[in-house]
């Protein structure tokens, strides 16, 4: 069948009648089929509910759909029934028939699929309602939980689109850089760097071509917002794609993904092929004279590539090093033509700046940081998941009253932001709101949105030691002080972490530090510090006790602590016994284990197994 | 990086796979005898033989009329490529930062004495490559553990040996 939308007002119809035939009374289930709920089972999910709403012919009354990430990780596989939004979490596959007949059929809630309150036990019916959606501001992730990826129609139907047809009938490119530029939007990848004008100066750079490309090279450790993006929303990047396009006056566009996200890849071609039918993608789309091809390459598993210059080096087939910025990409960039490099969520942004107006953007956030950021909330938290917040909100509102604190009662130690390339915040900076510039002060940065949150067991030169570890990997070597200066912050991190650490040690960090700041090539290499630089900012002591005292606070560096059995504790159960993997524990059944110290090699199996407390790490 | 440029075989190794330089041309041709599509072909060379062996590099060589030396630059600089043949199952530890607070190293060095193999290595009956990565984007399931594409999360040191002995004869 011929899909084709030849016009403007054409897609405006189809639109039309889309929602209409969709009448808002007929209600819908949407389950979570993320990467993350995938892997707690959401597909066998589906494939229940699917059956029993075959068997019972429930066609007419509600539909299932399969979804991208709602965000609530944590407690996945996700249902929301609409338009209740009666939100079940932990599904399994047992629950389906008693989800269709007594919530569907019969309008009875099932109590122990709802969200428990951990302090007050108070059960919540509503999504909304669940202080994990609460203080969010959902703009760009929100429509996820509406629309089924792999259906083009879906994100029509929820106004898809309407930000290009609106461009396309009544702005002029100039327009539209002015629109963006109006709004504050700035690159979410990483830099910040203010899109509007990026966009402006490739428009005006002269070359041959142009193009577009959508960085989803998502390499930081703990960040996955892009990912779920182009799982469940794809064709909003694809629409800010068109939109950047047609403001820059480029025809090929490229989306560099990451390989370790094969979901991604799948619903993303997919996006692109409907797309492509629809007449939104290839030749005089809806009949406007503007062509964009778009097409996918896959990453090879290098985090340099994240790197504007390095990931253009990597599309035209070559090793991705990056190279020295004197000369804008945006005026000499993929194959020396002017090139618009942007990230998935600043190109997701792109379709409801215009469709609700620069200046309605303009007023979310704060004064230089503009409009919502969506960050992974990871690590050591109670709710853990992606979440969507206007900017200017504190970290603390995030990690405690979205987030839901820290898990066992332990305490708060740090949050890191901003990847490799930012840093770690301690308990006092707390109150400090999100935005670009006052993350910057303080160290860290915004990143492209992993929050990685740690409590008092995590030891903050260890964090140091991975980073630098993790960049010492990843660096492509092109440059000496990148290579060099990591190799060397490396070996001195672990000499301390090994009770090897010496008084001069600290100085020389610094030292090296400034080093690479001033004279690295790219953006990886001016930015590794960071890690090492707030670390030592804020945990000044925690290296200090390394050092003098060889001893780690956090009881968390191998060579520092030693394993034993409290015989008071120790029941016989040999629940240890089992998991270690050297035998260094003997003791027959019910009797008091014995621990070789000199066997051990202290990988915690026996700490983490041992169900009384016997295992004692000193 | 993580690749060694060593084209020796190591003991205990079966033949390498015979390379059929057809499904190689089939594979060159998808992608428009392109020189820009290298890393695309050597993605699915990699993905259908499980490691790139030097006769397909070379054939890729001189099909695009690239210098082998500059085709060697590519497969050793990006992690995705391997040179020696991988074990059946493909077995990934995450070490992003989520997985590394949850204790995604312990995990890792606990598979590593179990199976007596560094990560990056092959075990000797070629059952399991043993890999780390630097997040999967499942952080929220830290620590994880992919077996071939599969996911285990919130994984516990316990809970690894019933998980691989159903791997192990398939």
């Amino acid at each position: 069948m011929n899909h084709r939308v030849k016009t403007i007002s054409g897609l405006r119809r189809m639109r039309q009648s889309l929602q209409s035939s969709r009448d808002g009374g007929r209600r819908s289930l949407a389950v979570c089929a993320g990467t993350g709920c995938q892997a707690c089972g959401a597909r066998d999910v589906v494939e229940a509910l699917k059956k029993i709403h075959r068997d019972l012919d429930l066609e007419s009354k509600i539909e299932i759909r399969a979804t991208g990430c709602h965000g609530f990780c944590e407690r996945g596989p996700l249902v929301v029934i609409r338009p209740e939004m009666i939100c079940y979490m932990n599904v399994k596959p047992e629950d389906a028939s008693e989800i269709l007949t007594a919530t569907v059929l019969q309008g009875r809630v099932i109590d122990h699929l709802l969200y428990e309150d951990p302090s007050t036990k108070e059960k919540i019916v509503h999504e909304h309602d669940i202080p994990f959606y609460k203080f969010q501001r959902r703009v760009v992730f929100g429509s996820n939980g509406k629309i089924d990826p792999k259906e083009i129609d879906d994100y029509i139907a929820i106004g898809g689109y309407q930000g290009l047809e609106k461009v396309l009938s009544s702005i002029k490119p100039e327009g539209v850089i002015d629109i963006i530029k109006r709004s504050g939007l700035r690159g979410r990848g990483g830099g910040g760097f203010p899109a509007g004008l990026k966009w402006e100066t490739c428009r005006k750079a002269g070359g041959r071509e142009k193009f577009v490309i959508c960085n989803a090279d998502e390499g930081d450790p703990g960040a996955y917002m892009d990912r779920s993006l182009l799982e469940g929303n794809p064709h909003s990047v694809i629409e800010g794609m068109i939109i950047g396009a047609y403001a820059i006056g480029a025809e090929e566009g490229y989306v560099y993904v990451r390989n370790e996200y094969p979901l991604a890849v799948e619903n993303l071609r997919l996006a692109i092929e409907q797309a492509k039918e629809y007449g939104l993608l290839g030749q005089n789309i809806l009949g406007s004279g503007l062509n964009l091809n778009i097409r996918i390459n896959r990453g090879g598993g290098a985090f340099v590539c994240g790197e504007s210059t390095a990931l253009m080096a990597s599309l035209e087939g070559r090793v991705g090093e990056p190279r020295a910025k004197y000369i804008h990409t945006v005026e000499q960039g993929l194959w020396d033509q002017p090139t618009n490099l942007n990230n998935v969520e600043t190109w997701a942004n792109v379709p409801i700046i215009i469709h609700q107006g620069a200046e309605w953007f303009a007023s979310l956030g704060t004064e230089g940081s503009k409009g919502t950021k969506i960050f992974s909330l990871v690590g050591k938290i109670n709710n853990t998941g992606l979440v969507e917040v206007e900017m200017g909100i504190s970290l603390r509102k995030i990690i405690f009253e979205i987030g839901g604190g820290i898990p066992g009662g332990k305490r708060f130690k740090a949050v890191q932001t901003g990847g490799p390339s930012g840093g770690c915040l301690p308990e006092n900076l707390l109150d400090l709101p999100v935005d670009f510039d006052r993350l910057q002060e303080a160290g860290s940065m915004m990143g492209s949105g992993g929050m990685i949150v740690m409590d008092e067991d995590n030891c903050m030169v260890d964090m140091a030691r991975y980073f630098v570890r993790f960049l010492q990997e990843e660096s492509c070597g092109k440059c000496t002080p990148c290579r060099e200066g990591l190799d060397q912050m490396a070996e001195i991190l672990n000499r301390i972490c090994e009770g090897e650490g010496r008084s001069q040690d600290l100085g020389l960090l610094e030292d090296l530090s400034q080093t690479m700041i001033d004279t690295s090539l790219c953006g990886l290499g001016l930015t590794a510090p960071n890690p090492v630089l707030s670390t030592l900012r804020y945990f000044g002591e925690e290296y200090e006790t390394h050092i003098k005292e060889k001893k780690c606070p956090a009881r968390f560096c191998r060579e520092l602590i030693s394993f034993s059995i409290d015989p008071e504790k120790c029941t016989g159960c040999g629940a240890c016994v089992k998991v270690c993997p050297v035998e260094a524990i003997i003791g027959e059944k019910k009797k008091v284990h014995q621990l070789d110290e000199e066997k051990c090699v202290k990988c915690r199996g026996c700490y983490e197994a041992c169900k009384f407390d016997a295992v004692l790490i000193q | 990086m993580s690749n060694t440029f060593s084209l020796k075989r190591r003991k205990g190794f079966e033949k390498p796979m015979q390379v059929d330089t057809n499904q190689i041309c089939e594979i060159i041709e998808k992608h428009g005898y392109q020189s820009s599509a290298l890393i695309g072909i050597l993605q699915d060379i990699q993905e259908r033989m499980n490691y790139l062996p030097r006769k397909a590099l070379l054939h890729v060589s001189r099909s695009l009329d690239i210098p082998l030396t500059n085709i060697y630059e590519v497969a050793t600089f990006y992690k995705a490529f391997s040179l020696e043949p991988k074990g059946r199952h493909t077995l990934q530890v995450c070490l992003g930062t989520a997985c590394h607070v949850r204790g995604g190293a312990r995990i890792l060095s606990y598979l590593e004495n179990l199976l007596e193999v560094k990560a990056g290595g092959t075990t000797k009956d070629l059952s399991f490559t043993l890999e780390s990565v630097n997040c999967l984007g499942a952080c929220a399931l830290g620590p994880v553990m992919v077996i071939d594409r599969k996911y285990f999360g919130r994984i516990h040191i316990d809970k690894i040996e019933p998980i691989l002995k159903k791997y192990r004869d398939k």
